[in-house]
């Protein structure tokens, strides 16, 4: 799917009778913020960035690539990941930056309609004073779109209680590759036909174009409490939180760090954190003020019956406010300890916890490379960051072997390669590790039946049988890629 | 005691037969939702005897279990470590199976708080319109992997694929629960229901039934005795009793069978919808309405499209109409493709969801 000059001609023409001039990028120099999204280590310049602002206008952008076979990449915020809006060479990125209005709350009905642009933390603060706010929360809140959470069905820290976006978004507009406009769900608690607000919601833009998401808004509980509890030994914690869910509480968030996460953070936080410690646990708690003291109690005696060292209870809202941005901050703490970092996002069932980390342990020995694991401890969901430096010649992808391991790790013990971050460009080859021939020929029909000529974020999400079958072989007579320098599609 | 039955090859080679055939096949668990959506056709080809609870640990709060596990069975086994499944599927008779719970997709009277059954599946495992096993999803809280084909196959009647296995989200179950009767005209409880879906009472289900309004609320005792003072309202004795009335449709008001009984999805705030002849029952804070009418199908459906909603003709059959509320062309058009990409032999309970395909 080569774009000719020509091609390129014909479009930009097109594009210039539907746009205005600045909603059209295409010199060199304001294509480059476009080149990636969060995942840094691949880039690619796409032929122009547009920028539209009506759904009008998405709709004939979409018709006129449609009609020119040009590749489309929506974007967002362009905070992801794992490569899902990195730009097609030959393609356009179809930012819907600006579509950034919040169009109505309902308060009634408990839903805020909004365009894809909006922030996710916009919502919230949006809706904060009527006592609501939206419950996804990913760390990267401050700056990521929701559109962006629909496409790649993002979770947070209070998924385990609160749901993933799945769960809390009911209705979306969305342009299909005919450049048609289609409404998928409602502000109903059901909606006749097959669920296609299920199979939208993570597809990473390879089957739509979402224009515009009603939101389901929660209300605020009365009142939120964190604690936090230092463990000499990981198992230990991994063993509360079993019990902690097992006694039937669902925690509103249950994040455990290990020691070097614990280590950066504190040191780029202050946030109180044990240094001596092998793990901690922050639990949050929410609801009536009684519920919640009845909670804290309860958590309490059994953090300390699995042999916690100490347990803190946040007694100010500043003082819970420090203890969480520890944890959300480790990225960024992380970052200052090491030049570069790999993030990943397996899923495990909790109770492989220990073993898993064991495995990441030696992992990490065996490359040379540093681990830091933060792990959102309810819902099973280990985002291991892999410490390498990307000035050192091989140590990339040496960093992507090892993070490779422990995704294939995580899919052998029953877990998952992905669990909020996406597969985008990012985990192709993992997808073969989780996905045989016969789930991957149902993942192309379903892009088929919405998108048959893949020109929606192509070579994306999904590898091809051919792909996977290649890589197979590769595993089995060197265990490792060929060329791993060579860009891989 | 759950027998552990795996019938995969057989059910996967009766697929097989099916494509090499071209012919159609019925797929059924425990038949108890035969009257859901239109009537099947096709060769049976029954899930019944494919049994077992495949894996279990209350902490992970995941089950999965073969398609044909009696929904009574998992309920029981859940029940016994304090968990259940927080939607609530209907059990219609002793047959029901998690299968069909999953493929009817239809939840209890706690929907409207803690979820629909697709919000409750993590992974489907499945013979494939190809003729192929596959797994889709898994028993991690979250999963992002591949398009979500596992929350689709909920609610899609058997027609993408035979369900062999099914892995749930499980809750535990509340510490306390207690059921509060007000007696007040419908307008009032509208009113009532409205304000406290923005306050944090822990409502977990609601009924308006013959000028009652049926508030449940579940949670720590602490906070539901708190709320009980608040609100007021009268104790209702066997609560469960009467919760699990309406959510397996024996209670008295779903004994009629002499009129269609349609059911009417609304967004929740949605006040009295215009008169509409005949007894109701309201569930789900205002979204669920039962109704049973002998007015014709384009005007309750016309009604329903009114206030934003939409008309099941939920029991009881009528020449020439669709129990489901038609789609707008185009939506219909991208269920037909999906339909075609995942069942490309259409072999799979044809004609269950929309009468061509």
């Amino acid at each position: 799917m080569k774009t000719s000059p020509d091609q390129k001609k014909q479009l930009l023409q097109h594009l210039a009778d539907i746009l205005p001039p600045n909603a059209i990028l295409t010199a060199r120099e304001d294509l480059r913020p476009y080149e990636c999204d969060g995942l840094t280590a691949y880039r690619h310049v796409p032929l122009a960035v547009v920028l539209p602002t009506t759904i009008e206008q998405v709709q004939l952008a979409v018709k006129i690539c449609n009609r020119l076979k040009i590749p489309v990449v929506a974007r967002g915020a362009g905070t992801g990941l794992s490569g899902g809006a990195l730009p097609h060479e030959d393609g356009i990125i179809l930012s819907l930056a600006r579509f950034n209005q919040i169009l109505a709350i309902d308060t009634d009905n408990l839903t805020a309609r909004v365009q894809p642009g909006v922030r996710n933390l916009a919502i919230s603060q949006a809706v904060d004073h009527l006592g609501l706010f939206y419950a996804p929360d990913p760390s990267s809140q401050i700056a990521c779109s929701i559109g962006g959470n629909v496409a790649e069905n993002s979770g947070g820290v209070h998924c385990l209680k609160y749901g993933l976006t799945v769960h809390n978004v009911l209705e979306i507009k969305l342009v299909t590759i005919d450049g048609e406009l289609m409404t998928i769900g409602s502000d109903r608690l059901d909606t006749p036909g097959y669920d296609l607000m299920a199979l939208l919601t993570g597809s990473e833009g390879m089957l739509g174009i979402v224009v515009e998401i009603l939101v389901k808004l929660t209300v605020k509980p009365e009142t939120v409490q964190v604690l936090m509890a230092a463990f000499d030994k990981v198992n230990d914690a991994g063993d509360a939180v079993a019990a902690i869910i097992s006694r039937g509480i669902i925690p509103a968030g249950l994040e455990m760090m290990d020691n070097p996460a614990i280590r950066a953070a504190e040191d780029f936080i202050h946030a109180g954190y044990p240094l001596e410690a092998g793990a901690i646990l922050l639990c949050e708690l929410d609801g009536s003020e009684d519920e919640v003291s009845e909670q804290t109690a309860k958590v309490t005696a059994i953090l300390k019956k699995h042999h916690a060292s100490n347990v803190h209870v946040a007694k100010t809202a500043t003082e819970r406010a420090r203890l969480w941005a520890g944890r959300k901050s480790a990225f960024p703490a992380v970052g200052r300890i090491s030049p570069d970092y790999y993030c990943m996002d397996g899923t495990i069932p909790r109770k492989h916890l220990a073993e898993v980390l064991q495995k990441i342990n030696e992992f990490s020995q065996q490359y040379a490379l540093g681990v830091a694991n933060v792990f959102h401890a309810g819902d099973g969901n280990l985002h291991p960051l892999i410490l390498y430096d990307a000035n050192r010649p091989g140590e990339l992808e040496k960093a992507e072997r090892f993070g490779a391991d422990i995704l294939a790790l995580c899919v052998k013990v029953g877990g998952s390669i992905t669990g909020e971050h996406g597969v985008g460009h990012e985990k192709l080859d993992s997808m073969c590790v989780q996905f045989g021939e016969a789930e991957l020929e149902v993942f192309h029909a379903v892009k088929r039946a919405f998108d048959p000529d893949e020109l929606l974020n192509p070579g994306k999400a999904v590898p091809t049988l051919h792909r996977c079958a290649e890589l197979g072989a590769m595993h089995v007579h060197h265990g490792q890629l060929s060329h791993p320098e060579l860009p891989r599609y | 005691m759950i027998a552990d039955n795996d019938i995969t090859p057989i059910l996967q080679e009766q697929v097989a037969a099916g494509i090499a055939a071209q012919e159609s096949l019925n797929i059924v668990g425990g038949g108890s939702k035969a009257f859901y959506g239109n009537p099947a056709n096709g060769k049976l080809l029954s899930t019944a005897s494919h049994t077992g609870v495949i894996a279990y640990e209350p902490s992970e709060l995941c089950i999965t279990a073969r398609s044909g596990t009696r929904l009574q069975d998992i309920e029981a086994l859940l029940a016994a470590n304090g968990q259940m499944l927080a939607f609530e599927p209907p059990c219609f008779g002793p047959e029901s199976t998690i299968g069909g719970a999953v493929a009817a997709g239809l939840s209890g009277p706690g929907r409207a708080w803690r979820g629909a059954a697709r919000d409750h599946v993590l992974g489907v495992r499945l013979v494939t319109g190809y003729g192929k096993t596959a797994a889709f999803g898994g028993q991690v809280m979250k999963n992002v992997a591949g398009y979500d084909i596992s929350r689709l196959l909920s609610g899609s009647m058997g027609t993408l694929g035979l369900i062999l296995e099914v892995s749930l989200k499980v809750l535990p179950r509340p510490a306390t629960e207690l059921t509060l009767t007000l007696e007040m005209p419908d307008q009032e409880a509208y009113e009532l229901t409205t304000t406290m879906r923005r306050s944090t009472f822990p409502l977990s289900a609601t009924c308006y039934f013959d000028g009652c309004l049926y508030l449940r609320l579940s949670g720590e005792p602490s906070h539901v005795f708190a709320s009980h003072r608040k609100i007021g309202g009268d104790p209702l004795n066997n609560p469960d009793q009467f919760w699990m009335a309406l959510r397996n449709q024996t209670h008295e008001f779903f004994q009629q069978y002499d009129r269609p009984l349609w059911r009417l999805s609304f967004p929740p705030a949605t006040s009295v919808v215009s008169r509409l002849e005949g007894n109701s029952l309201i569930e789900w804070g205002g979204s669920q309405r039962w109704i049973y009418t002998n007015i014709p199908t384009n005007l309750i459906r016309n009604i329903a499209q009114k206030g934003n909603g939409h008309a099941t003709l939920y029991r009881g059959s009528l020449p020439g109409v669709n129990p489901f509320h038609p789609l707008p062309g185009n939506l219909l058009a991208a269920q037909q493709r999906l339909k075609r990409a995942m069942d490309p032999h259409g072999i799979f309970n044809p004609g269950r969801m929309y009468k061509d395909w």
